[in-house]
C-alpha cells in the first residue's frame, strides 16, 4: 500500500467498468464482495459485478434483518451485513502453528501454505475505521500477529460511499461514516466509489433527486498509488473516463446527504450519546441497568462475533490420536462464554450481568485506555443480529440516568 | 472429573496398556453407539487408546468387569433399568454418558408431561406385559456421572476427544457455548434473525457443527442448554415477533425437554398458556 495520495480528480465509472473492476483485482486477488445468500447481504468470492445485490435492499431493525426486491437498489445501497473484514482478516478458526515430535523432542513449525491475498469491494466507512482499529490489535502494541500481518499487507480495499443509513446504523455518533473518509485520515481505502446513479426511497439518491432513468454510473477516487495504478489502467481501457464537473459535485454531495439524514435524527431514533462515556461507565459499574439488561440478554455471544472489532479468542491444542503431532488452533471467543473469564482453574465471571458490563465497559470504555480508541464504530451490527435486539444505544442511555439514590450497589 | 489410574496425563507415547472400555444401551434409539462405531471407523488409530470388551452393537464378546470406562447409551425407563444403572456404575472406574437420552431423558421424556398408563393402552396389544416407569430420566438422575457428552445423537468428533482425553488424562474440549457460537464460525447466517423462526441455537450447547441452520432450519435443542441460558426471554422475544405459544412447547419439550432449563422454561409455558412471558 502506497501513502495517500487522495489528489487524482475522480473519474466515472460505467457498469462495464466496475464489472472490469472486479476482473482486474481477480488477476490477483480473491475478490470478496456483498452478495445475496441465504436471506442477507453476505460478504462472498466474487467472480464478477453481476453478483452484487442489485435489486435488493435491506431492512434491519434489533433482531430483525430482511431483505426486500426493490428494483431502484444498486449495487451498494444495502448497509452492513452479518460480517466484515474480521470474518476474513481474523477468521473464527486459524491454525497457527503445527508441533512435531522428533528425535530431539518437540519442534514448532508454522502452518503450511501462504493464503490467496484478498480484494474486498464495497466496504464502508465503518468498516475501515473497524479495521483501524483491529489494526491496533494485531499489529500495534508491540505485538504483532503475522497472520493477520501478511494478510494486512496485501489486502485490497474498495470503498463505498453510503447513500442510505439503516435505522441500526449510527455511525454518525462514532465519527466513522458514512462516507468512506469518513473513517479518518490514514485509513484511506485503495479506491472509494460513489454511486450517482438512481436509489431506493431513503437514500441520499432520493433527497438529492437524481433522476431514476439516469443509468448506473459511480464516480470512483484513487486513495492510494496502488489503487491509482488500477484507474489508469481502466482509463487506459477506455472504461473509465473524466466525469463532469455536476458528477462531480454529486459524487460530494452524496455522502453529505446521508450524513445530513442521520445528523436530522430525532430523539427516539438511534444514536449514541459517547460525550465523556468512557468516565461515565467506569462510574456506573454498580448501576441497576446491568441486571436489568441480564434479564434480556440471552448470553449467547452473537453481538461479539458479529462485531468487526471485538478480537477475543482463545488457543487450543489438538493432538493426532497418535500424539506425534499437534495442531494449534485459535478460535474466535466471546465475553459472553463462562469459560472466557476463567483464570487459575476457576471462571470469575458467572452472572450474565458481570458479563454485559464487561463487554460494554471495555467496547466504549476499557478499549480507550487500551487502545486509545473507543471500540465501537456505529456500525449496529450487535443490534441487528442480537436474537432479542438488545440495543447498545438504549443500554448506554439507560445508564446515563443515574441509578436510583435508593437502590445503593449491586449486590 | 476424575483421572484415570493408567492415563500418561500429557501427550506421551501411546500406553502399553489400552484403557478397557464397555458400552451399554438402556431406553435408546442405538444412534448415539452407531456414532462411536462411525468414530472408530473414521479414526482406527483410537484403538490403539482404547479396547472395547464389551460392545454388544460391535460384537459379541463379552469380559467381565471391572472397566476402566463405561459408556452409557439411553435413558432410565424400567424398574430394570434403575437396578442395572447400579451395577453399571459399580463396575466402572469412569462413567461416560452420551446422547441426548442418557443425559437428559430423551424424546422419550416427552411421557413425563403425560400419563405413562395411557401412553402403554394405546401402544401395546396386552398392556399388562409392560413393566415401564412413569419418567424416562437421564442417568445422572440415578447414579453418579463423571462425564456427559450431548447430542442427539453425539458428534462422532466430540466422542473421539472425549475417548483420547480419557486416555491421556486431558480435559476434553467440549465447548458449552451456544449454537450460536457454531453458526457464526461457520459463516451461517441467522435464520431467527433473517426469517423470523423460533430457534432453540442461543440457549442450546454447541456441538453439532450449526447442523440444522446450515441447512435453513432451527435448532431443535438437540445438545441441551448451554451454560448461559435465559429462555423467558427468548420466548417472550419470539412470542412478541409471532411465533405462537402453542408452537413454542413443543420445540422446548422435544429433543432435550427435560433437562433442566429446558423443563423449567417448559413447564412455565404450559402453567400459564396464552399469557404472555414476562
Amino acid at each position: 500500500m502506497g501513502p495517500p495520495t487522495d489528489t487524482a480528480a475522480p473519474l466515472e465509472l460505467g457498469p462495464a467498468g466496475l464489472d472490469r473492476l472486479v476482473c482486474i483485482l481477480a488477476e490477483t486477488h480473491r475478490v470478496i464482495g456483498p452478495t445475496v445468500a441465504d436471506g442477507a447481504v453476505v460478504l462472498r468470492e466474487i467472480a464478477s459485478a453481476a453478483e452484487l445485490p442489485v435489486g435488493w435492499i435491506d431492512e434491519q431493525e434489533g433482531g430483525r434483518y430482511r431483505l426486500h426486491a426493490d428494483a431502484s437498489a444498486g449495487p451498494f445501497d444495502h448497509v452492513v451485513g452479518p460480517f466484515s473484514l474480521k470474518n476474513f482478516l481474523f477468521p473464527p478458526r486459524e491454525t497457527v502453528a503445527l508441533l512435531e515430535r522428533g528425535a530431539e523432542g518437540w519442534r514448532s513449525r508454522p502452518p503450511e501454505g501462504a493464503p490467496r491475498a484478498l480484494a474486498v469491494v464495497g466496504v464502508r466507512g465503518c468498516d475501515l475505521a473497524a479495521l483501524a482499529i483491529q489494526d491496533r490489535v494485531f499489529l500495534g502494541s508491540g505485538h504483532v500477529d503475522p497472520a493477520y500481518q501478511a494478510r494486512r499487507r496485501d489486502l485490497i480495499l474498495v470503498a463505498v460511499d453510503c447513500r442510505r443509513a439503516a435505522p441500526t446504523c449510527f455511525c454518525h455518533s462514532t465519527g466513522s461514516g458514512p462516507a468512506a473518509c469518513d473513517a479518518g485520515a490514514g485509513r484511506v481505502a485503495d479506491l472509494t466509489l460513489v454511486d450517482l446513479g438512481p436509489g431506493p426511497a431513503g437514500s441520499a439518491a432520493e433527497d438529492l433527486g437524481i433522476e431514476p432513468s439516469a443509468a448506473r454510473r459511480f464516480a470512483c477516487r484513487a486513495g492510494t498509488l496502488r489503487g491509482a495504478a488500477i484507474l489508469g489502467r481502466l482509463r487506459a481501457e477506455g472504461l473509465a473516463g473524466s466525469l463532469a464537473p455536476a458528477d462531480s459535485e454529486l459524487s460530494a454531495a452524496v455522502p453529505r446527504a446521508t450524513a445530513a439524514r442521520l445528523a436530522a435524527r430525532g430523539p427516539g431514533e438511534r444514536h449514541l450519546d459517547t460525550e465523556g462515556l468512557r468516565d461515565l461507565l467506569f462510574d456506573r459499574l454498580d448501576h441497576p441497568r446491568w441486571d436489568d439488561v441480564a434479564a434480556r440478554c440471552l448470553a449467547c455471544t452473537n453481538c461479539t462475533l458479529v462485531c468487526p472489532t471485538c478480537f477475543c479468542a482463545s488457543v487450543t491444542e489438538i493432538p493426532a490420536l497418535d500424539a506425534e503431532r499437534v495442531e494449534r488452533e485459535r478460535r474466535w471467543e466471546s465475553c459472553f462464554s463462562l469459560d472466557h473469564s476463567r483464570m487459575h482453574g476457576r471462571a470469575v465471571r458467572h452472572s450474565t450481568a458481570a458479563r454485559y458490563r464487561q463487554w460494554l465497559t471495555h467496547k466504549l470504555a476499557g478499549w480507550i485506555d487500551q487502545f486509545g480508541v473507543s471500540g465501537c464504530t456505529g456500525c449496529g451490527r450487535c443490534i441487528t443480529w442480537c436474537p432479542v435486539g438488545i440495543d447498545l444505544t438504549a443500554e448506554v442511555a439507560a445508564l446515563r440516568a443515574p441509578p436510583p439514590a435508593s437502590e445503593g450497589g449491586r449486590a | 472429573m476424575s483421572t484415570l489410574p493408567d492415563g500418561d496425563h500429557g501427550a506421551g507415547p501411546v500406553p502399553a496398556r489400552r484403557l478397557r472400555v464397555a458400552v451399554w444401551k438402556f431406553a435408546s434409539c442405538d444412534g448415539c453407539q452407531l456414532q462411536l462405531l462411525d468414530a472408530v471407523g473414521r479414526w482406527p488409530a483410537l484403538l490403539g487408546r482404547i479396547e472395547f470388551v464389551q460392545f454388544l452393537e460391535a460384537s459379541s464378546r463379552v469380559e467381565p468387569g471391572p472397566y476402566d470406562v463405561g459408556i452409557v447409551e439411553g435413558s432410565v425407563s424400567t424398574p430394570q433399568d434403575v437396578v442395572r444403572i447400579r451395577e453399571v456404575r459399580r463396575q466402572c472406574r469412569f462413567l461416560l454418558t452420551i446422547g441426548a437420552c442418557a443425559t437428559s431423558g430423551g424424546i422419550q421424556a416427552l411421557r413425563n408431561w403425560g400419563r405413562v398408563e395411557d401412553f402403554v393402552a394405546a401402544v401395546y396389544a396386552s398392556p399388562d406385559t409392560i413393566e415401564a416407569l412413569a419418567t424416562s430420566t437421564g442417568i445422572a438422575e440415578h447414579v453418579p456421572v463423571d462425564f456427559e457428552l450431548r447430542g442427539c445423537p453425539v458428534d462422532t468428533a466430540q466422542l473421539a476427544d472425549v475417548l483420547v482425553a480419557l486416555a491421556t488424562g486431558r480435559t476434553p474440549r467440549v465447548p458449552s457455548t451456544s449454537v450460536c457460537a457454531e453458526c457464526k464460525a461457520a459463516g451461517v447466517v441467522c435464520v431467527a434473525v433473517t426469517r423470523g423462526i423460533p430457534c432453540l441455537g442461543p440457549v442450546t450447547q454447541a456441538g453439532c457443527g450449526a447442523l440444522c441452520p446450515a441447512h435453513g432450519r432451527e435448532c431443535f435443542g438437540c445438545f441441551g442448554p448451554a451454560e448461559a441460558t435465559n429462555l423467558p426471554a427468548l420466548s417472550a422475544h419470539y412470542e412478541a415477533t409471532g411465533t405462537p405459544r402453542g408452537r413454542l412447547l413443543p420445540l422446548v419439550r422435544g429433543i432435550c425437554g427435560w433437562a433442566p432449563a429446558f423443563r423449567a422454561e417448559a413447564e412455565r409455558l404450559a402453567d400459564a398458556p396464552g399469557e404472555p412471558a414476562p
